[in-house]
């Protein structure tokens, strides 16, 4: 029986995963080739490292195929209805900060806050004859945000990727998006609603709560979280 | 016999009942076209409907109810008057809590009759408390219809109409929007610096996307024009809310409406068609004092009900409403008809009434 612990597969996400749990006294690393996806632990016995997509970790997190999972708590609150009965959040890592945004042209002067983007979308669907476009890949979250805020007459369109570009290409009018520091928004001329903030995440240690513990895996996990201070 | 094998009897039962009752069998698709529904409930649907897709038609949606599909084929066939039933599964996604069904049975009743508006709502309203009479419970009843006048009512303009209108059924931003209007609400100061500037489209940044700079404009336009308007008075925020507030049977609340038409005459129409309405159960040999009227009951269903809507509920909080119905004159209208059809409707889940039987 081991402990199954699910890190990002590659990146900046997998070596800062690999530092904050080295700093506390966990070695992770690869094994074999720089291409093969396999590695190891050390500083506790039992627990096996398990490289994954970091948006594949919330599905094998509630699944209970991994025991441990690090990624960011975006990922997890899109993909995991009722998330928290799911996965237990352990620690916040402090990296891979990242705020889920709205984002609009920034020529619509006329558009600071919500109010006006609905506004702006009842007027677009009369004009247009369609409803407002936002691109996105964070469907659930951007429809729960804009429902709550009672923003109507919008349609979401998949973007998954440089979904900045997506209002200048004209498949869009909107964006919600992942920011760190705003730059390649301000370079695409776009422009963050003032209340448009969905959701500050960051790098996060999840436990799985249905994931199976037999024989020592409750001692092995417990070890585990004692070295790391949690 | 399994469960759904019970269902599926009591459904049949209860159809047949509805073709007693003069109705015609109508059968809808499973799959139904995405982006009518789409366009009808906006984008909140996708997370209420199980979408599904394939390269050649497209989004398809989970049948997620049979109102639209009955309205359609009576816009397509249909002649008034007519009556349907049909039962069948919906499917409604539950990511907020699993221990609601995904997938359940419904059997219907619509009335596509414009004779006489008040005598149709009382039939359904009888023929769905007649079908469970079996059963202890509780009736509400509200109108959205009411609401909608008192806010073409007041004394403001159009445009803050048009807005309250379309945020009927999303009770807090209807509420933000009162608020604001009223101006109760503090201006974010985005919005003054915005006003005060002569020529705001001169920024400086390029103007990227489909919406237009005249587009932009015109909204600053209609910003301007917002900022000249008197606020709403507290007098007339009263009002509407006096009649949100109504929690009366409905004899007590007709006499309260009545009272509030004296102050708000736009809506008189409504009370009486309400008065009408009481007169018509009454003729139907529904207890009308033991019906509970709810100035705000239905605003957070789904939005087509313009007028009556009712709901049977057992006193269990664990269970959903047993029937669900109401008035959806505009619905043909917001589906592409040129003319509204007049029309009310409304569904019965059999595994609820089985559930209360203590049979499921």
């Amino acid at each position: 029986m081991t402990i199954k612990l699910g890190v990002p597969s590659k990146g900046r996400l997998m070596e800062k995963t690999f530092d904050w749990f080295g700093a506390r006294g966990i070695a992770l690393a690869r094994t074999g080739s720089d291409r093969e996806y396999a590695g190891k632990v050390e500083g506790v016995d039992n627990v096996e490292l398990v490289l994954l997509s970091a948006g594949e970790i919330p599905r094998e997190l509630a699944a209970g195929r991994i025991h441990l999972g690090v990624t960011g708590i975006d990922l997890v609150r899109e993909k995991l209805g009722l998330w928290d009965q799911q996965v237990e959040v352990m620690a916040e890592l402090g990296f891979g900060r990242a705020d889920l945004i709205i984002a609009v042209p920034a020529c619509w002067v006329d558009v600071d806050v919500l109010d006006d983007l609905d506004a702006a979308a009842a007027a677009f669907r009369a004009e247009h004859g369609f409803r407002l476009r936002i691109a996105t890949k964070y469907h659930r979250l951007v429809r729960e945000f804009l429902r709550e805020n009672g923003v109507a007459d919008y349609q979401l369109v998949d973007s998954q990727g440089a979904t900045e570009g997506t209002i200048k290409n004209m498949t869009a009018e909107a964006v919600a998006d992942i920011t760190s520091t705003g730059e390649t928004l301000r370079a695409n001329h776009l422009k963050i609603l003032s209340d448009g903030m969905i959701l500050r995440s960051q790098a996060t240690l999840f436990r799985a709560r249905r994931a199976p513990l037999e024989g020592q895996d409750r001692e092995t996990l417990d070890a585990l979280l004692d070295t790391l201070g949690l | 016999m399994p469960n759904k094998a019970l269902v599926r009897s009591r459904a049949a039962e209860l159809r047949a009942r509805f073709e007693k009752a003069g109705a015609a069998v109508a059968e809808t698709s499973l799959l139904q076209p995405a982006d009518v529904l789409l366009d009808l409930y906006g984008e909140d649907i996708r997370a209420r409907a199980y979408v599904t897709s394939d390269s050649l038609l497209g989004e398809q949606m989970l049948r997620p109810d049979f109102t639209v599909p009955v309205v359609r084929m009576h816009m397509e066939h249909g002649a008034e008057p007519a009556r349907y039933t049909y039962a069948g599964e919906v499917f409604r996604r539950q990511e907020a809590d699993a221990r609601r069904a995904n997938e359940y049975t419904q059997v219907g009743y619509e009335v596509f009759d414009g004779q006489d508006p008040a005598a149709a709502d009382a039939e359904v309203f009888a023929l769905i408390q007649d079908t469970l009479s079996g059963l202890r419970l509780r009736a509400a009843t509200g109108d959205i219809g009411l609401l909608l006048a008192a806010v073409r009512g007041l004394d403001t303009t159009e445009a803050r109409k048009a807005a309250l209108t379309r945020h009927i059924w999303r009770p807090r931003r209807f509420r933000a929007l009162i608020e604001r209007f009223a101006g109760r609400t503090t201006e974010p100061p985005h919005r003054a610096a915005l006003l005060a500037d002569g020529d705001p489209l001169q920024s400086g940044v390029p103007f990227i996307g489909l919406r237009t700079p005249d587009e932009v404009r015109a909204r600053i336009a209609r910003l301007r024009e917002d900022a000249a308007e008197p606020p709403l008075s507290t007098v007339q925020v009263d009002l509407i809310d006096a009649i949100l507030n109504v929690r009366e049977t409905l004899p007590f609340a007709l006499e309260r409406l009545r009272d509030i038409a004296v102050d708000m005459p736009a809506i008189t129409e409504a009370v009486f068609c309400l008065r009408d309405r009481i007169e018509a159960l009454d003729k139907r040999g529904v207890d009308v004092n033991a019906i509970q009227f709810e100035g705000s009951y239905g605003r957070t269903n789904m939005e087509y009900y313009d007028g009556f809507v009712f709901g049977f509920y057992a006193d269990h909080a664990d269970l959903p409403p047993v029937a669900t119905g109401g008035r959806y004159d505009a619905l043909t209208r917001v589906l592409g008809q040129d003319s509204g059809i007049p029309a009310v409707g409304a569904v019965i889940r059999p595994d609820v009434m089985l559930k209360l039987e203590g049979q499921l």
